[in-house]
């Protein structure tokens, strides 16, 4: 075990995946000498060579467009783009490419690519370096969507993306990429996909949060603990495959559920959940199921932190759900 | 235009070529009236292109990749996919490699490195560029050929593959046909680039227009930009220049956009004809011969289309198969629905 920051947790994996396995490559934007915009791929040219981690022209297209070449010739790259926000240029490629070779081809043709990209708000980056889009990726049938919220799980969740078979959107909370600090198995350590990991367990209600909101939903919980409300915080981790069992089962014991994201309210992943809760959960509800999310609007600059879900919401979330019905 | 003069190949194989070009001329004829009798659901049909995707074809060897548009049947012929896997594709029935997934002429067969083509216009692109990237890592001493129309050099696509592959130096051969049209738009309305291969200059490596409907013109153009490629330097842009005889799909209608004077025209340099015309002139085939030849192809297409119409569609439950390696609890609770439901009759496969 080794403390490490959710950076230097992805960055572990990388090392060890290409010290494993010479199929791994990597290639991205700034990724090679520069060790990345945010420092992920430190150390990664020096140590593997310009052959296995590639600086690529700006084209995030190019980018995911070639490691699908790669990926239908047996490698195994993992790709950089560099904020999520730029990544629709390489919609195409992930979309229509990527997530429907294996499908498409009948089983002869799949192409196991991962993304790593960092996403979400809270670091003054404004529309175009906060955005939290998700949904557009969870909705694509053929790819997994993965999302750590602690160094372990960065770690962990990353190693078993890498020697997946399916291609992986694996979204990194770039707001806590240093604030987010814990202990780090230090060998090959996987974390399972569709295993949602409880943060804290509790009784009144079930708070659903992945990502950057993890810490924040917790810092909720624990203020609420102070009035006696004992919340169940859930992180969701991997939002495919999704953990549909422990979702319902937190709600069948508590009765009540509040789902919190970055990403807007209006057809977010959140939806999602709250559909599964009515059709799986429905006789247990006690009360509404309530979301705390971003607004429906553009990612604001200035008044990012009134767009984010804060402590403040979400307790005010949790303690209504609680007291109501 | 790079004019080249004189035979590519020995006699018998040429006759071997003509063989394969008549056989994809063939399919396209029959295709086109099963088509049309609702037989087959579409079909793209590759008519004046024979050359082209003949000549491009041949001179590739075993391992070599292609990554194909929709448009690359006689191509698969010249790789040596079997007629019936290619029609098989064609009616989307249970002997389908990709199980009835996609549109005719949307082809993927694994063993012959021919990858399984979608319908966006220039996304193989930058795949060749990955293959050829991962084939030399790997020690290869392969290339990956990406097959586009003139309409795809407009997509983001042919820009990124171009420009990775120059960065790369990556042993790439794109094969761009030019057919004159992408759909009704003219080549001249599709850029202001005074020709195709000019566009190479612009990303640091060579650009040559072929005469595309001569099958030797094709052939050693593809055999020098392969032997370049894996020499170390780098890729070429091959431009065909073709023409679509046909509409552009089963669902078209070229009277809308082109004149009847143009067709003609380009019908007189049929590619078929030209190398017939050279065989006979050489001696080596009779008109006899070639009737011969068309025969022999159309009976095997009569009994290939035969079998293909025996087999039933994919099975039911199939559907839910190769989505992802492991697929989600979601997934596999509408798997069970959908079982349940075929149990109760609710749906009827
Ligand atoms: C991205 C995208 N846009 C539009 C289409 C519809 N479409 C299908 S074929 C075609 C024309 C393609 O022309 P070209 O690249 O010259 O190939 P050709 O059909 O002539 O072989 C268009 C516009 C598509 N398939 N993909
Ligand atoms: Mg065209």
């Amino acid at each position: 075990m080794t403390e490490l920051t959710l950076i230097q947790g992805v960055n572990q994996a990388l090392h060890q995946a290409m010290k494993k396995d010479p199929d791994v490559l990597c290639l991205g934007e700034d990724i090679g000498v520069n060790g990345g915009v945010f420092r992920a791929t430190d150390g990664l040219q020096k140590e593997f060579g310009e052959q296995r981690v590639l600086d690529t022209p700006l084209n995030e297209s190019g980018i995911v467009g070639m490691a699908v070449g790669m990926a239908l010739y047996g490698l195994k790259p993992v790709a950089e783009i560099q904020f999520l926000d730029f990544i629709y240029p390489a919609f195409d490629q992930i979309v229509s490419e990527l997530a429907k070779l294996r499908y498409r081809s009948g089983g002869q043709f799949p192409a196991h690519v991962v993304i790593r990209t960092p996403y979400g708000g809270g670091i003054r980056g404004g529309l175009y370096h906060s955005q939290s889009t998700e949904q557009l990726f969870a909705s694509t049938p053929g790819l997994k969507v993965v999302i750590p919220s602690t160094p372990a799980d960065a770690k962990g969740l990353l190693l078993t993306a890498i020697f997946d078979e399916d291609p992986v959107l694996f979204m990194e909370p770039k707001r806590i990429y240093r604030t987010a600090t814990g202990e780090v198995p230090d060998g090959d350590h996987r974390v399972p996909f569709g295993k949602a990991r409880i943060v804290r367990e509790g009784t009144d209600v079930s708070v659903f949060a992945y990502g950057a909101m993890v810490p924040t939903a917790f810092q909720a919980c624990q203020v609420l603990e102070k009035t006696g409300i004992h919340a169940e915080l859930i992180d969701l981790r991997t939002l495919v495959p999704l953990d549909i069992d422990a979702v319902v089962r937190s709600v069948e014991k508590t009765g009540r559920a509040v789902i919190v994201h970055e990403a807007p309210k209006f057809c977010g992943f959140g939806a999602e959940l709250a559909a599964i809760l009515a059709e799986k959960a429905l006789y247990s509800l006690k009360a509404p199921i309530a979301r705390v999310t971003g607004y429906d609007t553009p990612f604001p600059y200035t008044l990012e932190n009134l767009y984010l879900p804060s402590v403040d919401r979400i307790g005010r979330a949790i303690q209504r759900t609680v007291t109501a019905g | 235009m790079v004019e080249m003069q004189g035979p590519s190949l020995p006699d018998p194989e040429l006759l071997k070529v003509l063989r394969t070009m008549a056989l994809g001329r063939a399919v396209d004829e029959r295709c086109m009236n099963l088509q049309r009798q609702g037989r087959l659901g579409f079909y793209v049909p590759l008519e004046g292109q024979e050359a082209a995707q003949v000549g491009c074809g041949w001179a590739l060897e075993k391992g070599d990749w292609v990554c194909p548009a929709y448009r690359e049947l006689a191509v698969a012929l010249t790789r040596g996919v079997p007629l019936p896997l290619i029609l098989n594709q064609l009616y989307g029935n249970e002997g389908d490699l990709s199980k009835g997934r996609q549109m005719p002429n949307h082809y993927g067969f694994r063993d012959y490195r021919f990858v399984s083509a979608s319908s966006p216009i220039g996304t193989q692109i930058i795949h060749a560029v990955g293959l050829a990237y991962a084939s030399r890592y790997k020690g290869e001493k392969v290339v990956a050929v990406p097959f586009f129309g003139d309409g795809a050099t407009s997509s983001t696509d042919f820009h990124s593959g171009m420009n990775f592959a120059g960065v790369y130096k990556a042993p790439v051969v794109f094969f761009c046909q030019n057919n004159q049209w992408a759909i009704s738009l003219p080549r001249e309305k599709q850029t202001l680039s005074s020709t195709l291969a000019v566009k190479a200059n612009a990303y640091g490596f060579p650009g040559v227009q072929i005469d595309g409907n001569d099958f030797h013109s094709v052939y050693r153009a593809v055999r020098e930009a392969r032997a370049r490629a894996l020499r170390g330097e780098g890729p070429t842009l091959i431009e065909a220049v073709t023409y679509r005889m046909g509409p552009h799909s089963t669902s078209d209608d070229p009277r809308r956009y082109r004149t009847p004077a143009e067709l003609a025209a380009w019908k007189s340099r049929d590619p078929i004809e030209r190398l017939k015309v050279e065989l006979v002139g050489r001696g080596v085939l009779s008109e006899a011969d070639f009737e011969t030849m068309q025969e022999e192809v159309r009976a095997e297409i009569q009994s290939a289309i035969q079998e293909a119409e025996k087999l039933g569609p994919p099975a039911a439950p199939s559907i839910f198969d190769d989505v992802w390696q492991n697929p989600p609890p979601n997934l596999e609770d509408q798997r069970r629905e959908f079982e349940e439901f075929v149990k109760e009759g609710v749906v009827r496969p």
